[in-house]
C-alpha cells in the first residue's frame, strides 16, 4: 500500500491515476488549485471506495505553501512514500511570443514550480532514504518547437532537473521518474483535432502507475513516443528550422 | 497548440452518417458551459450509442458530456445513487452490484450515460413492473446555456423534469442525477426460456407472466412468412432470491460471469447480414433449445447485455450501417398490427437477427417525450441497403400511423415530421422548454414544417 500526494490532482492524468490507486487499495492526498473540483474528484474517489483521501486547496504558484502541502500530506497519511507531481496549463504560444510577463508566467507555473516541490520532496525521502518522484514532463521538452517552445522550454526545465536529481538521489533510496506523454484526450484538449496519436487518460495513467511501481526512470506514454522523439531530436538545425513542426 | 476548435468526425451506433461537429469539452460541472463562439447551436453527447441522428448535430458542435464521470455520493444503506451524468452505467453497475444493489431499470447495453438513459427515458425488460428510467430519477441539476442551473423533481420544477426526462438532450446539459437504485442480493437472474409458435401464443404468456416475473422479453423470426411467421423464445426472469445456495450449483450453470470482451476488429467491406444468413441464422436460433422450457441460472451480464459481450458489433453491418426501427402499437389492436407489421417485413425480404417483442406495462412514463407507454413494442435492425429498405419503412410507418402508435427517437435516424407529430402529441408543448442554443439533427428534421 502506497501513500501518494497527487499534486494537480484534477488534471485528466492524475485523476485517472487516483482512480487507479484508490482501487487497489492506496492512501491518497490531493491537492488542487480549484475547490470545486477537488471536491468534486475527492467525493468520487471516496463514493468508489478509495480507503483514505485527504484533500487540500493548493495553487503551485504560491511556493510559501509548498512546505506545508508537504507535511499536511505526511501528517493525514500517517507518512508519505511517493509524489505525483502533475499541475500544469496549456500555454497559449501566440500570447506568450508577445506578452513577456505571461510567458514567465508559464514557465513558473509549469517549471520553476515543479523544481521547487520536487527540491521539498526530494530532501523529505532522502531522509527516510525512500520514495518516488513522480514528475509529468512532456514530449514537449525534448525539443523547442516553434508552436509550443515556451511550454516545452519549461518541460525541458523539469525533465533536465529530474535527471540531475535522480542520478543523486538514487544512492540514497530515492527514485526520480520523468513521464513524458504525448497528446491526451482530456477536457482540456477536447476542442483539438484529434488523430492516432491521441491517447485517452486511462492508458496514460496506467504507464504511469507501471513505470512508479517498476522503479523506471524516464517513461514515454504511450511508449511509441520515444521513437517519434528520437526522430525529431536528430534532425539537424538547418532542416529544423524549415519545417512546420 | 492553437486554442482554435477543430472538427472532429463523430458518429452516430447505426453508422449511417459520419459528420464533423465542432467538440467542446466538459471540464467540471460546477463550470459555465462552453458555447461555440459563433451561433452554432450544441447538442450534449454522452457515450454515442443512440442509432442515428437524435445524438448528432451536423452543421453544429457536441458538448463532451460524457467527460462529467465522478460519483457524488452512494449510500449502500438506502441505495440512493448521486452521480455525474456522464458516469456509465457499467461503472455503476461495478460499484453497486457488489454492495447489494441494482439499476432500477436497464437498457439492452450497459455502455450507455446516465444522462443518456434520462435522455432517451431508456425502458427494460421489466416496464411492466417499473416503467422507464425516468420513474426512478429523484432529482437533476440542468444547466442552461443562459448559464442558470436548476435542481428539478418531481415536486421541484416538475415542468422542467418533464421536459427534461425523455428530452433528447434539447432543454439543456444535465450536469447530475440522483436515482434510487432497487436491491438485488446477488448478481444472478433466474431465467426460463420458452419457445413459442405463434403471436397468440406470444401474447398470452406476456400476460401470464407478468405478475410473477419482473423481467420479460421475447426474440421473434422475422425472416419467415407464413407457418413460421410469430415463432420466437420467450425469456421470463427475475433475480435470483438471496436463498438460492449459488455454491451449490455447478459451475456450468454461473458461466459467463468474465468480464472480458471480444472486439469486431474492423469494419467488413459488404453487410455480413444478408436474406440467406439471416434465415440460417434464425432458423439454428430457434433449434438450439431443443426443450420447450428451459430453466437456467445466469449472471446478469450475459442476460441483460448479450451483445456487451462483442464490442463495436455494430460494425457487422458494413461501412453503410444499419437502422434500427423500434415502434410501441397501443394494446387495442396490438395483435393485428403485430402481426401486420411482421408480415410486411418477412415479406420484403429485410430484418435481422435481432428482432425484440415486447409488453409494455401500465406505469406512466414522466417525459413529455417518453417512448414507453402501455402496448406492444417491436425492435429490429436493418442493414442500409438503400432505397429498398426506405420504402419498406414507409409502409411500416402507415402501419404504426394508422394503430395510433410512435416511433423510439433514440432509435430513428429517418422518420418524417407528421409521423412524429402524431406520435408524440405534447411535442410542441415540449418545444418551449427546449433550450435557444440546443438542437439536434433529429429535432430539426421531425420540427420541419412543411
Amino acid at each position: 500500500m502506497r501513500k501518494i500526494l497527487i499534486v494537480g490532482a484534477t488534471s485528466g492524468m492524475a485523476e485517472a491515476c487516483a482512480r487507479l490507486w484508490a482501487q487497489r487499495g492506496d492512501h491518497l492526498f490531493l491537492a488542487a488549485r480549484n475547490p470545486s473540483q477537488l471536491q468534486s474528484v475527492g467525493d468520487d474517489l471516496r463514493a468508489r471506495g478509495a480507503a483514505r483521501v485527504g484533500q487540500k486547496v493548493f495553487d503551485a504558484n504560491d511556493l510559501s505553501a509548498h512546505a506545508a502541502l508537504l507535511a499536511d500530506a505526511t501528517q493525514t497519511l500517517g507518512g508519505l512514500d511517493t509524489v505525483l507531481i502533475a499541475h500544469g496549463t496549456l500555454t497559449d504560444q501566440e500570447r506568450a511570443q508577445q506578452d513577456v510577463g505571461y510567458a514567465l508566467q508559464e514557465i513558473q507555473t509549469n517549471g520553476t514550480s515543479v523544481v521547487a516541490l520536487m527540491t521539498l520532496a526530494g530532501e523529505q525521502f532522502a531522509q527516510q532514504s525512500h520514495g518516488a518522484i513522480a514528475v509529468i514532463s512532456s514530449v514537449a521538452g525534448d525539443r523547442g518547437r516553434q508552436s509550443n517552445y515556451v511550454y516545452g522550454s519549461a518541460k525541458a526545465l523539469v525533465s533536465a532537473f529530474a535527471s540531475g536529481m535522480r542520478q543523486r538521489l538514487a544512492k540514497q533510496g530515492v527514485h526520480v521518474i520523468t513521464i513524458k506523454p504525448g497528446f491526451v484526450s482530456t477536457p482540456m484538449t477536447a476542442h483539438l483535432k484529434q488523430g492516432a496519436l491521441w491517447a485517452k487518460p486511462e492508458q496514460v495513467a496506467k504507464d504511469i502507475a507501471a513505470a512508479i511501481d517498476q522503479g523506471r526512470r524516464v517513461v514515454y506514454t504511450p511508449g511509441f513516443w520515444r521513437w517519434i522523439m528520437l526522430i525529431i531530436q536528430h534532425i539537424p538545425e538547418f532542416v529544423f528550422v524549415k519545417l512546420k513542426l | 497548440m492553437s486554442q482554435a476548435a477543430h472538427q472532429r468526425v463523430f458518429t452516430s451506433w447505426g453508422r449511417v452518417q459520419r459528420v464533423a461537429h465542432t467538440a467542446l469539452g466538459v471540464s467540471s460541472r460546477h463550470a459555465p458551459l462552453s458555447l461555440p463562439a459563433d451561433a452554432q447551436s450544441v447538442l450534449p453527447y454522452g457515450n454515442g450509442r443512440s442509432y442515428g441522428d437524435s445524438n448528432l448535430n451536423p452543421g453544429g458542435a457536441l458538448l463532451l458530456a460524457g467527460q462529467l464521470d465522478r460519483f457524488i455520493d452512494f449510500d449502500p444503506a438506502t441505495g440512493l445513487l448521486r452521480c455525474e451524468a456522464g458516469v456509465l452505467l457499467s461503472t455503476v453497475l461495478r460499484l453497486v452490484v457488489s454492495q447489494g444493489w441494482f439499476l432500477p431499470v436497464t437498457p439492452g447495453t450497459q455502455f450507455v450515460t446516465v444522462g443518456g438513459a434520462i435522455a432517451n427515458d431508456v425502458h427494460g425488460k421489466n416496464h411492466h413492473v417499473a416503467g422507464s428510467f425516468g420513474n426512478h430519477v429523484t432529482q437533476l441539476e440542468l444547466l442552461r446555456s443562459d448559464g442558470t442551473r436548476r435542481v428539478c423533481s418531481p415536486t421541484q420544477h416538475p415542468d422542467w423534469f418533464s421536459a427534461t426526462i425523455g428530452g433528447l438532450g434539447l432543454t439543456g446539459l444535465i450536469t447530475w442525477a440522483e436515482i434510487q437504485l432497487r436491491r438485488a442480493v446477488n448478481p444472478y437472474m433466474d431465467v426460463e426460456t420458452i419457445k413459442f409458435g405463434s403471436l397468440e401464443a406470444f401474447f398470452e404468456l406476456s400476460q401470464a407472466s407478468e405478475r410473477d416475473h419482473e423481467y420479460t422479453v421475447s426474440w421473434i423470426d422475422c425472416a419467415f412468412t407464413g407457418r413460421r411467421l410469430g415463432r420466437g423464445l420467450f425469456s421470463r426472469a427475475n433475480h435470483a432470491p438471496a436463498v438460492m445456495d449459488l455454491s451449490s450449483l455447478p459451475a456450468s450453470l454461473l458461466g459467463g460471469v468474465s468480464e472480458t470482451s471480444r472486439r469486431v476488429p474492423i469494419t467488413p467491406p459488404l453487410s455480413l447480414i444478408n436474406t440467406l444468413s439471416l434465415k440460417a441464422f434464425n432458423t439454428l436460433y430457434f433449434h438450439k433449445q431443443r426443450a420447450a422450457v428451459v430453466r437456467s441460472v445466469q449472471h446478469y451480464r450475459p442476460f441483460f447485455y448479450p451483445l456487451d459481450a462483442l464490442l463495436e458489433w455494430n460494425r457487422i453491418y458494413g461501412p453503410k450501417g444499419f437502422y434500427q426501427y423500434q415502434c410501441v402499437i397501443p394494446p387495442d389492436d396490438a395483435l393485428t398490427v403485430t402481426r401486420r407489421l411482421l408480415h410486411t417485413i418477412a415479406h420484403s425480404g429485410q430484418g435481422s437477427f435481432l428482432a425484440v417483442l415486447k409488453q409494455f406495462g401500465t406505469p406512466a412514463s414522466r417525459g413529455m417525450l417518453s417512448f414507453a407507454q402501455p402496448g406492444t413494442t417491436l425492435a429490429l435492425d436493418f442493414p442500409n441497403v438503400g432505397p429498398r429498405l426506405h420504402r419498406l419503412f414507409d409502409e411500416l410507418d402507415r402501419i404504426v400511423l394508422a394503430a395510433g402508435g410512435r416511433l423510439y427517437a433514440a432509435k430513428d435516424g429517418r422518420m418524417g415530421p407528421a409521423l412524429f407529430q402524431a406520435g408524440y402529441p405534447r411535442w410542441r408543448e415540449f418545444s418551449d422548454y427546449v433550450d435557444p442554443r440546443f438542437s439536434s439533427g433529429l429535432w430539426r428534421r421531425v420540427t420541419e414544417t412543411t
